[in-house]
């Protein structure tokens, strides 16, 4: 990757992260790591039943074992357990079932919580779990959407298994499909996902009585705290919420949880510390899941490959409750089904269903890689249909640098972009027309590991979000973040962000904005975070929103620093604050040899000897950012794959990704968080899936059954930048937290259905098996012999 | 999860090892533990007792005995693959064990942990049945050799008897002229084989004059694709080959679970026999 960056400047240096010396030397605090004196130890019993009524919960045979404290059925937290949000009533038709944290009358997917039991340790909860007895009366369990949503299937809810539908148009779509020439229809599957993050979920509560603090591995404890009270009404202000060092999220961790809800609520019921820590099969039942769509999707071209139109009709499988933002994810790949090109008329619609299984919520990208895939499968589609390139066909359509800002056919206005220019680089690093020459001679000489080439050029919308459009899109919170910054007597900075960080590197990322913006060494900034009583304002970490708000907040709290230091050292140098120049940290009379540090400033303010009138004694500040826009990353990647067609199996021999994130902070983060996402899609597209049997138990319980790929099951990664900077913040930067997961999962499945075209076939089904693989070529070729 | 309360107990000699298991059919061996202990965690096993057998030195160590390797049963996948003993005797086990899952496990599982634990999908199983390897078991009765096509008897049942112990295999030298491959299809690198194929080939004159060939995963014990072997025998490197190799998944019943079916196993068995066989046999 080749690495830009203005001399003297800490923006745009590959630092390696200050967080990690800690991280790699296990001397982080998870929140499993933590102990309160007289802890006592939570664990759960959950529901072998994906739909039942629950006609008898008996604890008693738990109560007297050796170590307990309490055990606890639903009932016994049926009068304060509320009910679990959801933040994005997405429609005026939306139904939002009653979601207790712990099942009361009825379960509704394999994992609920059905009772507890709090120990001295954790063997003992265990062991305890056993001598608990539930009668459950069996209901038919609904696990396929379509049949869902048929009159006479059995019922998730008593309203029906239609959680919610909405139909966006824009343009003329009749006319757009009317006599064209070309018309693609498919349908695709988005396999239901298991988030994964390295550290499964943890909660901890505990109270002196009056206040409840709350530690939990956590994405968002800004609005755990204030779900949480919500909730189980107790007052806001006597709740704390820390997110210690969290192990990465994915979305899986922005989540108000039962387990949160009710860890406290048995702290406030003990009056002790209770923790909960899950195990990784626990974790696959009942950390949401994300995808599961069917998507279809239908695409009107003119003979030369111009787009007419695209319809979209989605079904989104909501599993069996709303959770917090569960209805919102489909929709927020609504606008960005047309992805970077231009159209005449564009119609979407989407119909969530309840199912009897585990909840689906946020899963890095988080509807938009749903997006991307499907319209990215379809352009290849139509240039295999057209015998045009998938690049040609994609350049016909994409809209030109010189065209932006661009607004699209779904409304959004991308701000700035240049996919000639990513595109034209990553041909060049992927050797493009060499591997196309060598796909004709495999071709020729069928042999039997074909070469397939896939393409996705993506964009997605990031920065969640201007908190105007998440008005207008229905949800309940805005999206705005907050930063302060202060400078410490020594002239040392302590940041605190709202951001929540949980494996980004926040506090290298805000360390280099600060250094640049304040003048002060890299190393002299501590950032803070994660704790509602130390960062007492925020929004958290989701939708690759942190730099691009939270980064923006700090860099505005630190120009208001930097004015009250300017009226200060104007003082101090007794000369006007526009004689000033601020240049390496600090300020300077112009003209002159006279100057003042941030560090003296910082000392000035401190001792507050000499401060000019209404100066107040302290240099700092904070700020919130809202941004005006979302922001447009965009990219070409390019993937080469052998699909071995005796056995089925891909192997991925190349990928280039050409990604534009704007302008960059820190290079090395950038780059950990490109290859993290492309592995994370490759996973999407080869690996992972999420498999209930017919009675809707989840069979892919443990790592050996929900296949993960490891560094060695992918290729080395050749990555590279363009750079167009953002529009909607003054640092320019886009956010890179999903790109690689959006971009990667169709351009895999694209070069493995290349591979495969000259045997008639046009997709196949993710993840992209060698069965899958080996059943499609054998009945393409037992469809050639007959 | 957290597994069920059970005893442990570390043996000093084999002899109080085998007396602790004998007197106590619930107590469960505990080598490596890189089979049982997930077992415990996810409470799919309760033993009540955990016999500890790493200090015993009878179990430990690779041991070149002149007309066979003698692998201990605790000797680890690590230390076997890189044997230098086992290289140069049974070449093919030193490839099989460097299949088995990652480094970490490889570091602590056990030979013999492996093999008595029966699984058929374990990539050891298949080899030292090709190889015709002899089981020493030891118990308070004194020793027992079970041929490897006597060993494996069920899904995760061996013959090894109440108060035996496996103390290690004997893997027959093969000498001269033999070649050897250890074909493993598996979707990412620590996953279990979907199919794997073990095949020794001994070429004279040009042509096969024996094969051997190990299936894993293709049944509730590894198998031996006998027809296979059979019509290996006295045929030339050439298309034959694939021809032979069509009969590699007669009389076997593979398993039917999350990552393949049936008959994409048959299927898959013939084409990594194909690719074993040739690689094995020195073909270009």
């Amino acid at each position: 990757m080749t690495i830009q960056q203005e001399a003297g400047r800490e923006v745009g240096r590959p630092r390696k992260r200050k967080e990690d010396a800690r991280l790699l030397t296990g001397r982080s605090r998870w929140t499993d790591n933590l102990s309160r004196p007289g802890m006592l130890h939570v664990m759960f019993l959950r529901s072998p039943m994906a739909h039942a009524r629950i006609t008898r919960v008996d604890v008693s045979g738990a109560r007297g074992l050796p170590g307990v404290v309490a055990a606890f059925s639903g009932q016994d937290f049926a009068a304060e357990q509320g009910s679990l949000p959801c933040a994005w009533p997405v429609s005026e038709d939306i139904v939002i079932p009653d979601h207790p944290p712990m099942a009361v009358s009825e379960v509704r997917y394999v994992g609920e919580a059905v009772a507890c039991v709090v120990a001295t340790d954790r063997y003992r909860a265990a062991d305890a779990l056993e001598a608990i007895e539930v009668d459950y009366e069996p209901l038919p369990a609904v696990l396929d959407m379509k049949q869902a949503l048929t009159a006479d299937s059995p019922k998730v809810h008593e309203a029906g298994n239609k959680a919610f539908s909405v139909k966006i148009n824009s343009g003329d779509i009749e006319a757009a499909f009317r006599d064209a020439p070309i018309i693609i229809d498919r349908t695709y599957r988005q396999q239901r996902l298991i988030p994964c993050a390295m550290e499964p979920r943890a909660v901890l509560a505990d109270t002196d009585g009056d206040t409840f603090t709350v530690w939990s591995a956590t994405q968002i404890p800004h609005i755990l705290r204030v779900m949480l009270a919500v909730v189980t009404g107790i007052p806001e202000h006597q709740i704390r919420v820390i997110a210690p060092d969290v192990g990465g999220g994915f979305g899986s961790k922005l989540q108000v949880t039962a387990e949160e809800v009710l860890c406290l609520l048995m702290a406030r019921k003990l009056g002790k510390p209770v923790k909960w820590a899950e195990s990784r099969s626990e974790g696959n039942l009942t950390v949401h899941h994300g995808r599961d769509q069917i998507q279809h999707i239908r695409l009107a071209a003119d003979a030369d490959g111009r787009i007419r139109g695209l319809q979209v009709d989605l079904l989104a499988d909501m599993g069996a409750y709303l959770m917090l933002v569960t209805p919102g994810i489909p929709m927020l790949g609504a606008s960005m089904f047309n992805a970077i090109y231009k159209m005449d008329a564009y119609e979407f619609g989407c119909t969530g269903v309840f199912t009897t299984k585990m909840p689906t919520d946020a899963y890095r990208g988080a509807g938009r890689p749903e997006a991307t895939f499907a319209i990215e499968r379809v352009m290849d589609e139509l240039a295999a249909e057209l015998h045009m390139d998938p690049l040609e066909v994609r350049r016909r359509n994409w809209i030109k640098h010189e065209e932006f800002p661009y607004t699209t056919i779904s409304g959004l206005t991308y701000d700035s972009g240049n996919y000639e220019a990513a595109t034209d680089k990553a041909t060049a690093m992927f050797g493009y027309d060499k591997l196309r020459a060598e796909q004709a001679d495999r071709r020729d000489r069928g042999d039997p590991v074909q070469l397939g080439i896939g393409v996705s050029t993506y964009t997605e919308m990031c920065g969640l979000a201007p908190s105007r459009m998440l008005g207008e899109a229905n949800y309940a919170a805005g999206g705005w973040e907050h930063g302060a910054v202060r400078m410490l007597p020594s002239g040392k900075v302590e940041v605190i962000t709202g951001t929540s960080p949980h494996g980004q590197g926040h506090v290298t990322a805000w360390s280099q904005i600060v250094a640049d913006a304040l003048g002060v060494p890299f190393e002299d900034v501590t950032v803070l975070h994660g704790d509602t009583a130390i960062a007492h304002k925020g929004m958290d970490t989701y939708g690759s929103r942190s730099l691009v708000i939270g980064g923006i907040a700090v860099l505005k709290a630190c120009e208001k620093v930097r004015d009250k230091a300017r009226k200060l050292a104007a003082h101090v140098l007794e000369c006007s604050p526009d004689d000033l120049e601020f240049e390496a940290g600090a300020f300077k009379v112009r003209g002159t040899e006279s100057q003042k540090t941030m560090q003296e400033l910082a000392w000035a303010a401190f001792t507050a000897h000499d401060l000019p009138d209404g100066v107040e004694a302290r240099l700092d500040s904070d700020a919130t950012f809202d941004p005006e826009n979302y922001s447009f990353p965009h990219g070409t990647h390019l993937c080469a794959v052998e699909v071995d067609t005796e056995t089925g199996m891909v192997k991925i021999r190349s990928y280039v990704a050409v990604d534009d994130v704007g302008k960059v902070v820190n290079p090395l983060i950038v780059e950990g968080q490109v290859h993290g996402g492309i592995a994370q899609g490759i996973g999407q597209a080869l690996f992972e899936e999420a498999v209930y049997d017919a009675e809707g138990n989840l069979l892919t319980t443990t790592l050996a059954d929900y296949l993960l790929p490891s560094a060695a099951d992918l290729p080395p990664f050749s990555l590279d930048r363009t750079e167009s900077p953002a529009t909607s913040n003054p640092l320019g930067v886009k956010g890179v937290g999903e790109a690689g997961t959006i971009a990667s999962t169709p351009a895999v499945v694209n070069a493995v259905v290349d591979a495969l075209r000259p045997f008639g076939i046009h997709d196949i089904e993710m993840p992209c098996t060698p069965e899958r693989v080996w059943r499609a070529v054998s009945e393409a070729q037992e469809g050639v012999r007959r | 999860m957290i597994p069920a309360q059970f005893d442990y107990v570390r043996p000093e000699s084999l002899s109080e090892a085998s007396q602790v298991l004998a007197s106590d059919e619930d107590a469960k061996v505990l080598a490596g533990g890189q089979s049982l202990l997930p077992l415990l965690r996810l409470r799919l096993a309760y033993p009540s007792t955990l016999v500890d057998v790493g200090r015993l030195p009878e179990l430990k160590g690779v041991h070149d005995r002149g007309d066979h390797v003698f692998i201990g049963a605790m000797a680890t996948h690590d230390e076997v693959m890189r044997s230098d003993v086992v290289r140069a005797g049974c070449p093919l086990v030193a490839m099989a064990a460097a299949h088995v899952a990652d480094p970490a496990i490889r570091h602590r599982g056990t030979f013999g942990g492996s093999l008595a634990h029966a699984d058929p999908a374990g990539d050891l199983p298949a080899v030292v049945l090709a190889l015709d390897g002899v089981f020493v078991a030891r118990s308070a009765q004194g020793e027992r050799e079970i041929p490897a096509a006597e060993f494996f008897v069920d899904y995760w049942e061996s013959s090894l008897g109440p108060g035996e112990i496996l103390a290690g295999v004997k893997i027959p030298k093969l000498g001269e002229g033999w070649g050897f491959q250890y074909e493993k299809f598996h979707r990412t690198a620590q996953a279990w084989a979907i199919v794997g194929v073990a095949a020794a080939v001994k070429r004279s004159n040009g042509a096969i004059t024996e094969a051997r060939i190990g299936l894993t995963n293709m049944g509730p014990t590894p198998l031996r694709a006998r027809a296979t072997e059979t019509a290996l025998q006295g045929m030339e490197l050439g298309d034959q080959l694939r021809q032979a190799c069509e009969e590699a998944a007669a009389d076997t019943s593979p398993p039917a679970d999350l990552h393949a079916q049936p008959d994409y196993r048959r299927h898959l068995a013939r084409v990594l026999t194909h690719r074993a066989v040739r690689t094995a046999a020195g073909a270009p």
